[in-house]
């Protein structure tokens, strides 16, 4: 059967911005790590599993030359979530990787980051924790590769 | 011709439980743990992501356990594995350009911008073996140097704008991207078919084949114009939200052939370009893929299919060794009943074969018998 | 695309435990399909689907459909903005519009099925590409009696379904002519399902 052109780009609207960073925050921390930074909003909320975790694969695009046409790279596994809160909030997760406990995490922090009245220390408790580590392990890669820099000299000719 | 033959059940147990056996080793050996396969033998765990087409290093680290090592074997097994599951989408292309760039070498531009930065890497190494990691000493931390450029800008995107060298076709955006995991391959094929397929293609075939044309069969003149190696962030449209949720980072090397070009009549001279993007830090098979990808082009480039690496009927079906492998391989499995076939035909022929033989001998005696009539023959032919 | 966002918050949860019901709604339809005419059932408890979704049809949707199946529903399903955002979260399937762009067809009300002929009927090439309907009808005790034989069938196999539209089942005789091509069946009636695929052959059993 045909393909599905890919789905348009998110649109420039920059509101989801705040929640893609809690996502990006969440997807790059490992199960055990996320599962640690919840534990100060323990126990957990109840919540009913509008999708129950499941892992699943998303195929990689990349782009011709970089920057052309996208072409299929390759696939990744990824787990994905949804939870509905007693309050009717639901949150969704997207994570990379096989773990279901990571999946249902994200996606309660989701949740619970949509309620006005806890978002303040979900940025405080688990996405300032963990965007910082992030940045800090980022910024040692940084670091490492730059003491691999070459530093060309030319060699200057003899003028005789 | 295909017929069932049954039994060998107990002696296929018994192999198996031998092979688990033998997988294990000496068990006064402690056992290897997937994590030390993933961090230890990375490239061997990247080279089986890539060409199995699944990036989950836990996964890949398994299937190399499993294998005892036959990296083929690990790439077949997680082949297997993507079966079981569902497909969720298509990420949004990745952005090489935002890449946290591990390594970024260019043997075309000295100066660029953000310079080259060698990572870790086996280059400039002298190949000898260190007997200090088979004993598994201290380890020096690696050195940092203050970062000063941060941004990385593709050598491709500087040259830019002169138009010395040519640039990416931007897509229609509604362009359907084909996809060799649904549709049978069929030919001609498009450049994203292209690409796909050698991105999951084998290492060795394509180095070969890449090799094949810095020999001269279907030259193409590549430079590298630009290696880099990093983690990129993986997005996905999820519909239920209305954006691109961030799903984590993988690591990929990209890899920039530059190729000069004498033109052709439509098209001013100028450099053309091949390109490769595999998972993990696989730089033989991006660079590979690159020069394949660049041979690939000489129909849309004007240039004469002469040599294996620019066929590409040639070159997609053969480069995929989950298939290779199948059908070299099935030759182990019974064929009991083909070769007793193929046994009764060369005992016809051969009996044929001699009774042909025993009647010109019979038949040249007589000749010989009855006098030189053979001779006169010839001396008329003549 | 959808123009409107889906709202997570209204949905109604899918399986529970995906991969295991999955599995077993999977293989209810398959012995359905390999034994056409016989009942069986399937497991759909858990499922709350929006009406006129019905628990059958939509653990068979969930179970089969996915990314790569478009679907075509009937319209009294496509009516529903609930239902089309259900099938949508829970499967990841694009709905289409035409039937016969469609891997997997769901109709609820068997009354208005359209033409047979009208859904993706495979290639010679490629049968495969061809639409599998799963069908909401109301009982397997009322309507006409059909006699069916062939693949999966050791002697003869009766058969009812109702309701289903007039000229039904000379569709399905045409539908058999088809073979390789054609369309196959499942019905559901309550907790159980019946597969009428291409392969069998069709008498009617004139009352």
């Amino acid at each position: 059967m045909p393909h599905q052109a890919p789905p348009p780009s998110a649109s420039p609207d920059t509101s989801n911005e705040p929640r893609r960073r809690l996502m990006a925050a969440l997807a790059n921390a490992t199960p055990d790590r996320l599962a640690a930074a919840l534990a100060p909003f323990a126990p957990l909320p109840a919540h009913e599993m509008v999708r129950a975790p499941e892992t699943g694969l998303v195929m990689v695009r990349g782009r011709m030359g970089g920057t052309g046409a996208p072409f299929n790279l390759g696939e990744v596994t990824v787990t994905r979530c949804v939870v509905r809160l007693e309050n009717g909030v639901a949150g969704s997760s997207y994570v990379m990787g096989r773990s279901k406990q990571k999946a249902l995490h994200a996606a309660l922090v989701d949740a619970l980051w949509q309620n006005p009245a806890l978002t303040e220390a979900v940025e405080r408790e688990i996405i300032a924790p963990l965007a910082s580590e992030a940045e800090a392990a980022d910024a040692t890669v940084r670091a490492e590769t730059a003491a691999t820099k070459v530093d060309f000299f030319t060699m200057v000719r003899g003028d005789d | 011709m295909y017929v069932a033959v049954k039994g060998g059940e107990k002696a296929i147990r018994n192999a198996h439980r031998l092979m688990a056996t033998k997988r294990r080793g000496d068990r006064s050996v402690p056992g290897l743990t997937l994590d030390q396969i993933a961090g230890q033998l990375a490239i061997a765990v990247t080279r089986v992501m890539g060409e199995g087409s699944l990036y989950d290093e836990g996964l890949a680290a398994l299937a190399i356990k499993q294998a005892r090592g036959d990296l083929i074997e690990a790439v077949f097994l997680l082949r297997a594995y993507r079966t079981t599951l569902p497909r969720f989408g298509y990420s949004e292309p990745v952005d090489t350009g935002a890449m946290l760039v591990e390594r970024r070498i260019s043997a075309t531009f000295k100066d660029l911008p953000g310079g080259q930065l060698l990572g870790p890497t086996f280059d400039y190494t002298h190949r000898l073996l260190d007997f200090k990691l088979a004993a598994d000493g201290e380890l020096d931390t690696p050195l940092t140097a203050e970062v000063t450029e941060t941004a990385m800008p593709r050598v491709t995107d500087l040259l830019s704008g002169e138009g010395l060298i040519e640039e990416d076709v931007q897509p229609e955006e509604t362009a359907a991207v084909g996809d060799l995991t649904r549709e049978p391959l069929s030919f001609p094929a498009g450049r994203d078919l292209r690409l796909q397929n050698l991105a999951r293609g084998d290492e060795g075939f394509l180095l070969a084949l890449a090799y094949s044309t810095q020999r001269g069969y279907g030259r193409t003149h590549p430079f590298a114009g630009e290696i880099r190696y990093g983690a990129v962030e993986v997005e996905f449209f999820a519909e239920e939200l209305g954006f691109a949720v961030p799903l984590g980072r993988i690591n990929v090397t990209e890899c920039q052939m530059v190729n000069q070009f004498k033109g052709s009549a439509k098209v001013p001279p100028q450099f053309t370009r091949g390109y490769g993007l595999v998972f993990g830090q696989v730089e033989r098979k991006a660079m590979s893929m690159a020069m394949v990808d660049r041979s690939l082009r000489c129909e849309e480039l004007g240039e004469e299919r002469t040599a294996p690496a620019q066929d590409e009927e040639f070159v997609m079906s053969h480069s995929d060794n989950v298939q290779a492998t199948g059908f070299v391989e099935h030759l182990k499995l019974p064929h009991y009943v083909d070769f007793q076939a193929e046994l009764d035909l060369v005992r016809r022929m051969r009996g044929e074969w001699f009774d042909r033989q025993a009647a010109d001998q019979a038949a040249a005696s007589d000749a010989i018998g009855s006098g030189a009539t053979d001779t006169s023959e010839k001396e008329a032919a003549e | 695309m959808t123009a409107r966002l889906l709202s997570a918050a209204a949905l109604s949860p899918g399986f529970s435990d995906p991969v295991h019901q999955g599995q077993q709604v999977f293989r209810s339809v398959m012995m359905a399909l390999a034994r056409p005419g016989r009942l069986t059932a399937i497991e759909a408890a858990g499922i709350q689907p929006p009406a006129p979704l019905t628990p059958a049809l939509a653990a068979m949707a969930l179970a089969l459909a996915d990314y790569d199946t478009p679907l075509w529903l009937d319209p009294a399903l496509a009516r529903s903005d609930a239902v089309g955002q259900f099938l949508k979260f829970h499967t990841g399937a694009s709905v289409m519009t035409s039937p016969l762009e469609a891997t997997f067809a769901l109709v609820s009300d068997a009354r208005t099925l359209p033409a047979l002929s009208s859904f993706a009927l495979g290639t010679l090439e490629y049968p495969d590409r061809s639409t599998t309907l799963l069908i909401g009808v109301d009982s397997f005790t009322g309507g006409k009696a059909v006699t069916l034989t062939g693949p999966g069938i050791e002697t003869t196999q009766p058969l009812r379904v109702s309701p289903v539209p007039v000229t039904f089942w000379d569709q399905a005789e045409d539908n058999t002519r088809l073979f390789p091509r054609g369309v196959d069946m499942v019905f559901a009636a309550g907790n159980e399902i019946v597969g009428l695929p291409r392969s069998t052959s069709i008498t009617r059993s004139e009352a």
